[in-house]
């Protein structure tokens, strides 16, 4: 933030310079330049000392400016040579990249050939494997979809219909069934596609769910803002592994004998309603950030309720929150890998049966190492796509 | 509710539309539970589950691997959910305090002028954030399990701690009446700076003379119980972990899955609040320091009465949120079998089939813990607030 402050300035002072430069007014370059009459070119430039630029006067700033800083640079650096030099040889030099796991001996390199070996059921789960193509286009469409939500000049409400209509695609082709596309059973869905359908899908139809709790927690209707309080109150106060549990073990008692909903989707409804809470109490945030102003001339144009909020209110209301949304997304996201635990074959479940194949059992470490960087590319893409947002939309209001 | 002025037909009132809406919701939310409540009473009277809490009573015939009272097989099913209640307070407490020590630590870490420790900051923030947290549970439970040696080739990184696959072990004080008599000091010395703090404020209203507080505390915490120790004849006999046959016998055994569950709960919140922290600290403008400095107040006061008080009304309530999620975090115990509330009530769902019950039990409890915890927050934040004329 600083150094963007300090760029600013100096932006300042070069476009200045220019300015007067064109213009040709009293208010020249020169005396812009502290030193005064003494053309720029042919003054003697003092430079400061080498110790105290460059390389040099970098490290004196940065890592030597104080005898404690001095011990714990030193510190730091001797904990790296300590510890450095065995990963990478453990990573990179004694590893076995290719090839199946009798290549590898325990406790000597890493073995990454249990990548290539895994990746396919780690990426997809049970999904058969001819028809794998159809999981990756519908992970990429999703992916596309988050990707194509980032610009702000699309934050509209056609984004609303973009996201409904990649879901309904999404279903269409993990599905089957229709366009010559053979069936695929639900509960063949897994891996990274399960994780993302789970959190798109999941985030899809949980804000909807999450605008309205929001605006009936601002409601001047006793019985709805009850009701949204305790519901938003409640979901809040407990874990979400208890919601899962609900969805494995109770929602079966809740339908007609001989109505089965398969357990991707009764997770699929946990996840939405466990989220929608937390999506109302963020909107909830954008809601009260809009000045009564607004609702007072909304109102006085003769608008009623619903034109108010749909035309005026939540238009601008949704664009401020969007930041934390995508806090949200992210969550939701590392989320998911909670239905291992009710044995739902997502990203982390995928890989811990592959553990459980003998041939793979000694090399956990290297398994979840890989999908550890799965997650933390997903997430480190959006949560620093959130804070360039934030500064962008916070430059406005400091400056 | 808006009064209004329009004489028109009933249903142009404001009032009575509010109405009308509010039974339509009302009456939509009863019906959809009464057919869910149908439903679900039909299927268990099929499968011939009793509902009710009755089931609590009887045997749990099941045991537990880990507890802070004793437990055996025969007790109840109500014991052993008390068992796991315990269990993760355990771990909640053991975890907040570890939580927030790191999480400070990283946060001013991140401050730091020094770039290498304000990028290994960021780094961990960054990782540690972005992983989620069952993951970084299982990659902890499979370092202990695969990576880390058996009993007989246990680490021994210095004198008193052991560690190897069936957890780690530290040299404990052995048994003496010293240390009882040492807890009670320690609880006196507490108190005693209590009264301490009160009387100091009072004469530092009336005269204005200031008392050093801080030192005489600790000075009164740390030498009550060590002159308690050496008056009781300066016990130094300790407890050390011996390996004996397949394991190690003596000292104070943290198991795989409670260190695996505290590590990663720590690591991961630890991170949230090192964020919550550095922007707390930042949050506090360079004028305000200036300002304290320029009354003459030196350093320590600068920071107690001038930039903590503010700084704190920023941190604390991302910092509610973040340990309580530590504490529902903690639920996922379950997965790496530790036997905290919920992995017994699972354990208890499974064998009796009252998932209901059960689920409710889990809500009820966590709820519990959620509202108590915001109740003390929100009168820990009245006492903050800023009080303004």
């Amino acid at each position: 933030m600083q150094e963007w402050r300090l760029w600013k300035g100096r932006l300042k002072v070069e476009m200045m310079k220019s300015y007067a430069e064109t213009q040709n007014n009293p208010l020249s370059p020169k005396e812009l330049d502290s030193s005064e009459n003494v053309p720029i070119a042919k003054k003697e430039i003092l430079r400061p000392p080498v110790t105290e630029t460059g390389v040099v006067g970098w490290l004196k700033a940065n890592l030597f400016n104080s005898p404690l800083n001095t011990f714990i640079t030193i510190l730091i650096l001797l904990t790296f040579y300590k510890l450095i030099p065995p990963f990478i040889q453990w990573a990179f030099f004694d590893s076995v990249w290719f090839g199946q796991s009798s290549g590898c001996q325990p406790g000597e390199g890493a073995c990454w050939a249990y990548i290539p070996a895994n990746i396919r059921f780690v990426i997809f789960g049970l999904f058969p494997q001819q028809e794998q193509w159809r999981g990756l286009i519908a992970m990429l469409i999703m992916v596309g979809t988050v990707v194509y939500s980032r610009k702000r000049d699309r934050w509209r409400s056609s984004l609303a219909y973009v996201w409904l209509c990649s879901t309904v695609v999404v279903a269409i082709i993990l599905k089957g069934g229709i366009l010559g596309l053979t069936p695929v059973e639900s509960t063949k869905w897994g891996g990274l596609l399960l994780t993302l359908l789970l959190s798109v899908v999941g985030m899809t139809a949980a804000y909807p769910l999450g605008v309205v709790l929001a605006l009936a927690r601002r409601s001047k209707m006793p019985a709805i803002l009850t009701m949204a309080v305790v519901y938003i109150e409640i979901i809040r106060g407990v874990p979400l592994i208890s919601m899962l549990f609900m969805s494995a073990v109770m929602f079966p008692l809740f339908f007609p004998e001989g109505v089965t909903v398969n357990k991707i989707f009764r997770a699929q409804v946990a996840i939405v309603m466990f989220t929608a809470a937390y999506i109302a109490e963020v909107v909830r945030g954008g809601l009260q950030a809009i000045p009564k102003g607004q609702y007072e001339a909304a109102e006085s144009m003769g608008l009623n309720y619903f034109q108010v909020m749909r035309l005026v209110i939540l238009p601008q209301a949704l664009k401020i929150v969007i930041p934390p949304t995508v806090g949200i997304l992210i969550s939701a996201f590392k989320d998911t890998s909670l239905v291992a635990i009710i044995s739902l074959y997502d990203l982390l479940k995928t890989c811990q049966s592959t553990l459980s194949d003998p041939r793979w059992m000694g090399f956990s470490t290297e398994a979840y190492i890989f999908i550890a960087m799965i997650y933390f590319l997903f997430c480190y893409a959006m949560s620093s796509y959130s804070r360039r947002l934030e500064e962008e939309l916070s430059t406005g209001q400091r400056d | 509710m808006q009064k209004d002025h329009i004489s028109g037909p009933i249903w142009t009132s404001a009032t009575f539309r509010s109405v009308v809406y509010q039974i339509a919701a009302i009456s939509i939310v009863s019906l959809t539970s009464w057919y869910l409540f149908t439903n679900t009473t039909a299927n268990l009277a099929k499968q011939s589950i009793a509902t009710g809490f009755g089931f609590l009573s009887r045997e749990a015939s099941f045991e537990i691997g880990e507890s802070m009272i004793s437990f055996s097989s025969s007790d109840t099913y109500l014991k052993a959910l008390a068992v796991g209640a315990l269990n993760t307070i355990k771990v909640s407490f053991i975890g907040i305090v570890f939580t927030v020590t790191l999480g400070i630590f990283v946060g001013i870490a991140r401050l730091s002028s020094n770039w290498l420790v304000s990028k290994i900051a960021a780094v961990y923030i960054e990782v540690f954030q972005d992983i989620p947290v069952l993951l970084q549970l299982f990659f902890w439970y499979t370092i202990f399990n695969n990576v880390m040696p058996s009993p007989r080739a246990a680490l021994i990184p210095f004198d008193g701690v052991v560690l190897c696959n069936r957890g780690v072990y530290f040299a404990t004080p052995a048994d003496h009446p010293a240390f009882l008599w040492m807890g009670y000091a320690f609880i006196g010395a507490c108190f005693l700076t209590f009264f301490l703090r009160r009387w100091a404020k009072k004469r530092q209203e009336e005269t204005g003379q200031i008392f050093p507080l801080l030192t005489v505390s600790i000075a009164l915490i740390i030498l009550l119980p060590t002159v308690t120790w050496s008056l009781m004849g300066a016990p130094t006999q300790m407890d050390m972990p011996t390996l004996n046959g397949f394991n190690f016998e003596g000292g104070y055994n943290v198991s795989p899955e409670f260190g695996s569950l505290l590590l990663g709960l720590v690591l991961y919140t630890s991170a949230f609040v090192a964020e919550i922290v550095r922007a707390g600290i930042q949050s506090i403008e360079r004028g305000q320091r200036e300002a304290a400095e320029s009354l003459g107040l030196r350093p320590l006061f600068i920071m107690n009465l001038v930039i903590l008080p503010q700084a704190l009304r920023v941190i604390i309530p991302p910092l509610t949120s973040q340990l309580l999620n530590l504490i529902k975090n903690s639920s996922l115990a379950v997965a790496i079998g530790y036997p905290d509330f919920v992995s017994t009530s699972n354990t208890t769902i499974s064998q009796t089939g009252q998932a209901i019950e059960g689920v409710a039990i889990i809500m009820l409890m966590y709820l519990t813990i959620s509202l108590m915890t915001s109740l003390f927050m929100n009168w820990y934040n009245a006492r903050m607030a800023l009080v303004e004329r």
